[in-house]
């Protein structure tokens, strides 16, 4: 390792002032650097935001390495080929990905770059987590140019003009989503999008028969009053499928087995705050009950209230997006609140609003908005019981 | 009333370094120190000047604003140099010894607070809000003493102060005699049958619970009877005590302490017996076993890094070694990618949480670079308090008065955040930001 030494330290001798961040920040991803405490505690916690953020990534590992299977896996029914193997599968799915992957994170870290030289510090590590978890949630069909563009957006307007990693409002990946959702709909709804390749296979006509195309969610939000067989009897997801995960949806939320492994990771970690992923759960299952109480000739409304929370982008959120701890609430009572929230509208918007099947990410946006606003009354209990101890200590 | 205090919110660290119960002596210093820096927001007058000759007790400087605070010499001899640094700030008074030690004699009759505030013993006498040394002006509503120490590798005070079971009485009658309201003492509650304090009259005796910050007298008062806006209460360590009770039982200003040497770097951990302001290198001669550390005089979450020819701090019964973390660390082995079997964290993120009962050997390497807030929750956790903790401080990074005063400023000090600045994932200095809170207060508020 003393060569990199070497290297780094000749990189600083030589380079004008301007780039260090630029040199500091792939510096310090192989060498923790040598700073010392100057004043306070003389000695620190071993787990900095590096490594906190790595943990997160690695908790998407499993959710990136099913969705690589699952759109090959897919791509290959809609071909109607079942020969086939699990390789072919993966293999197809990863040349589709990993483009993906590379785009936002290049957009993403050039953007960071850009804003870490301009204000001279080294890259702050919230776009790592970002950068992997953009992927996860777009439509494999989405167009590489979408992906940078609506990346570009997603930091600056999300992050950036917020002050950076730590600052934001909104969380940064689903901004980036948000973004592609209402300037881009065609490419974000709809059933063209969910399939590897499909309008070629259209084009070519080497589709199988039968093939919808549609995301469960897409299926139920345009189905004719009725009732839920109905919806299993053309073919609907099951709940079994729903937790392997081997349906069309977003690459990386599908599978409910992935999602979990990562959250035990996150939870057994303490990075993820239970508190939030409880809560947020919670929030769905009432709403989702709800609507089976009152679903009437509904079909969406009578999914049953647990296979609901399977389908689509539920866990993937409540794992990976609302636990986000910057635009969440911050105080440990609020965290229940605003999880509680969350789970709630998103439900309420995926089932009550035909047009955005995909609810669950403006649910947690909303909650991301109204985050400082639930803090604020948390905290202010808080003020209100000290200035009541003043007064009965001053009677 | 008596209360048995239970905390659950706080982190014992486990550091390599325990004091065995020994006390040894060490020999004298030529040259002691005073330093005016140990007094959070004082504003140093001297007294006497390069050259004067003084004695044990004789005032070198006071107080600029309340002048019956004075701050003595430990020893006898003669003033060295007054040390200065930017803009003349005094940063000591070095003090040559004579080694006799021939002491100013004290009328320890009259008025208490009279005895007290003539001895330069007063120093020890601190108030809430501001954790600063005690106005005299004003009367506190009660006094609080913390029964043990509960830092990492802390001295023992009980082994301390066995033998002082006398001077401790007349150091508590003394402070009961400065406050209308009671003095509190908290101890450990598993000493509760075994305690020096257990017959002492004329104190509250309350337990708590041993883990850190227990110990803190702030956490003690917090639970007992929070400070309210206007409130101040008075707080005293128990080592403290007994010195007070030494100067009236016998008239004598005795600033020898038994001092806990401890961290990884030292040989053999122990007790000494030195005098207030000694110099560290006589305390530490050939009981270091490597080169690279730092000196601390006090503990590792609050004490001062005074260096190797540096001196004792005012209110430090405790110095700690520990190696100094100014090397690179290839991330992959012991950077923060590592699996962290040695990683000391209060995080379940290293492989360490599997070893509960390991005990660190941890450096001063910061292990991180700092970052906005961005983990939650992490605070929380080791703070007893029913006060929001990163609310408050970033109300402290904006000098934001009104929200300080809400949240609970006037009931904290420092040393309370020293855990909350150890936990930091984004490594902010907790402490110093509510030292300059605490400031900005006393400066547009008190």
């Amino acid at each position: 390792m003393k060569f990199l030494r070497k290297f780094f330290d000749t990189r600083y001798e030589k380079t004008n002032k301007k780039w260090y961040p630029l040199i500091e920040s792939f510096e310090t991803l192989i060498f923790t650097p040598n700073h010392t405490t100057k004043s306070g505690a003389h000695i620190r916690d071993g787990i900095d935001l590096k490594r906190t953020m790595m943990f997160v990534i690695i908790a998407m590992v499993p959710c990136l390495l099913f969705g690589m299977w699952n759109v090959g896996e897919q791509h290959f029914i809609a071909l109607g080929d079942s020969s086939v193997d699990f390789i072919d599968k993966f293999i197809h799915g990863a040349i589709r990905v990993v483009p993906i992957i590379a785009v936002s994170y290049t957009v993403g870290l050039a953007v960071e770059f850009v804003f870490g030289i301009i204000k001279g510090h080294a890259l702050h590590e919230g776009y790592l987590v970002s950068g992997m978890l953009i992927p996860l949630i777009m439509p494999i069909e989405t167009p590489l140019w979408m992906i940078a563009v609506a990346t570009v957006f997603g930091v600056i307007i999300g992050k950036e003009v917020f002050g950076g990693t730590g600052m934001n409002v909104l969380n940064v990946a689903l901004t980036t989503r948000a973004f592609l959702f209402f300037a881009h709909p065609n490419s974000m709804i709809g059933d063209k999008i969910w399939i590897s390749r499909l309008t070629e296979m259209q084009a070519n006509g080497t589709m199988a028969d039968g093939i919808s195309g549609a995301t469960p969610l897409g299926q139920l939000a345009t189905m004719d009053p009725g009732t839920i067989d109905t919806y299993y009897a053309e073919g609907g997801v099951t709940f079994s499928q729903s937790l392997m995960g081997n349906y069309l949806g977003s690459i990386g939320e599908t599978s409910v087995y992935a999602i979990l492994i990562g959250l035990s990771f996150l939870l057994i970690t303490r990075i993820a705050s239970w508190r939030i992923v409880v809560s947020f759960f919670t929030g769905g299952l009432v709403m989702a009950t709800l609507f089976n109480i009152f679903a009437g000739d509904n079909v969406f409304m009578q999914v049953p209230a647990i296979n609901q929370l399977m389908l689509g982008s539920f866990m993937f959120g409540m794992v990976f997006m609302i636990t986000d701890p910057v635009s969440a609430a911050q105080t440990n009572k609020g965290k229940f609140y605003y999880g509680f929230l969350a789970g709630f509208i998103g439900i309420l918007i995926r089932v009550a609003n035909p047009a955005y099947p995909e609810g669950i990410m403006l649910g947690i946006l909303i909650a991301n908005v109204c985050a400082s606003l639930i803090d604020h009354m948390v905290i202010n209990a808080n003020i209100k019981r000290r200035e009541k101890r003043l007064v009965k200590a001053t009677v | 009333m008596a209360k048995a205090i239970k905390i659950k919110r706080g982190l014992d660290l486990k550091i390599k370094g325990k004091p065995e119960l020994t006390i040894s002596e060490v020999s004298n210093s030529l040259h002691y120190s005073v330093k005016p820096t140990d007094f959070p927001s004082l504003t140093p007058k001297m007294i006497v000047k390069a050259g004067d000759k003084v004695k044990v007790g004789t005032p070198i400087f006071h107080d600029k604003y309340r002048e019956a605070i004075q701050f003595v010499s430990p020893v006898s001899g003669e003033i060295k140099e007054v040390v200065r640094g930017e803009k003349r700030k005094i940063l000591e008074i070095l003090i040559k010894s004579d080694n006799e030690f021939s002491s100013e004699t004290i009328d320890a009759t009259g008025d208490t607070k009279e005895i007290i505030l003539k001895s330069g013993l007063w120093p020890c006498i601190k108030q809430r809000p501001l954790d600063i040394v005690a106005d005299y002006n004003k009367a506190p509503l009660a006094i609080y003493v913390s029964g043990f120490d509960s830092a990492p590798l802390a001295p023992d005070f009980e082994y301390i102060l066995k033998d002082k079971k006398p001077e401790l009485q007349a150091g508590f009658d003394a402070l009961a005699k400065l406050t209308e309201g009671k003095v509190n003492v908290t101890i450990e509650s598993s000493f509760k049958s075994t305690s020096i304090f257990k017959d002492l009259a004329g104190i509250d005796l309350h337990t708590i619970n041993s883990k850190h910050p227990a110990g803190n007298v702030g956490t003690q008062i917090h639970h007992i009877s929070p400070v309210n806006k206007g409130e101040v209460v008075w707080t005293v360590n128990a080592i403290d005590v007994a010195r007070i009770g030494t100067l009236m039982l016998s008239g004598k200003i005795d600033f020898t302490k038994i001092v806990a040497l401890t961290g990884s770097e030292v040989k053999a951990p122990s007790y000494y017996k030195v005098v207030s302001g000694a110099n560290m290198s006589d305390l530490i001669e050939g009981k270091i076993a490597t080169d690279n550390v730092r000196y601390i005089s006090g503990n590792i979450l609050t004490g001062q890094n005074v260096g190797k020819e540096g001196y004792l701090s005012f209110y430090e019964n405790q110095v700690t070694v520990i190696p100094e973390g100014d090397h690179y660390k290839v991330s992959f082995t012991e950077g923060w990618l590592a699996p962290g079997f040695n990683k000391l964290s209060n995080s379940k993120a290293f492989l360490s949480a599997l070893v509960p009962k390991n005990v660190y050997d941890i450096d001063t390497n910061l292990n991180g670079e700092e970052r906005a807030f961005v983990v939650t929750g992490q605070y929380e956790q080791v703070f007893p308090f029913d006060i929001y903790p990163v609310q408050l401080i970033k109300a402290a990074i904006t000098n934001d008065i009104d929200k300080m005063e809400k949240l609970g400023i006037y009931e904290v000090a420092p040393e309370d955040f020293a855990l909350c600045e150890f936990v930091c994932s984004s490594k902010i200095n907790s402490q110093e930001i509510i030292r300059n809170g605490l400031k900005v207060i006393e400066e547009e508020c008190m």
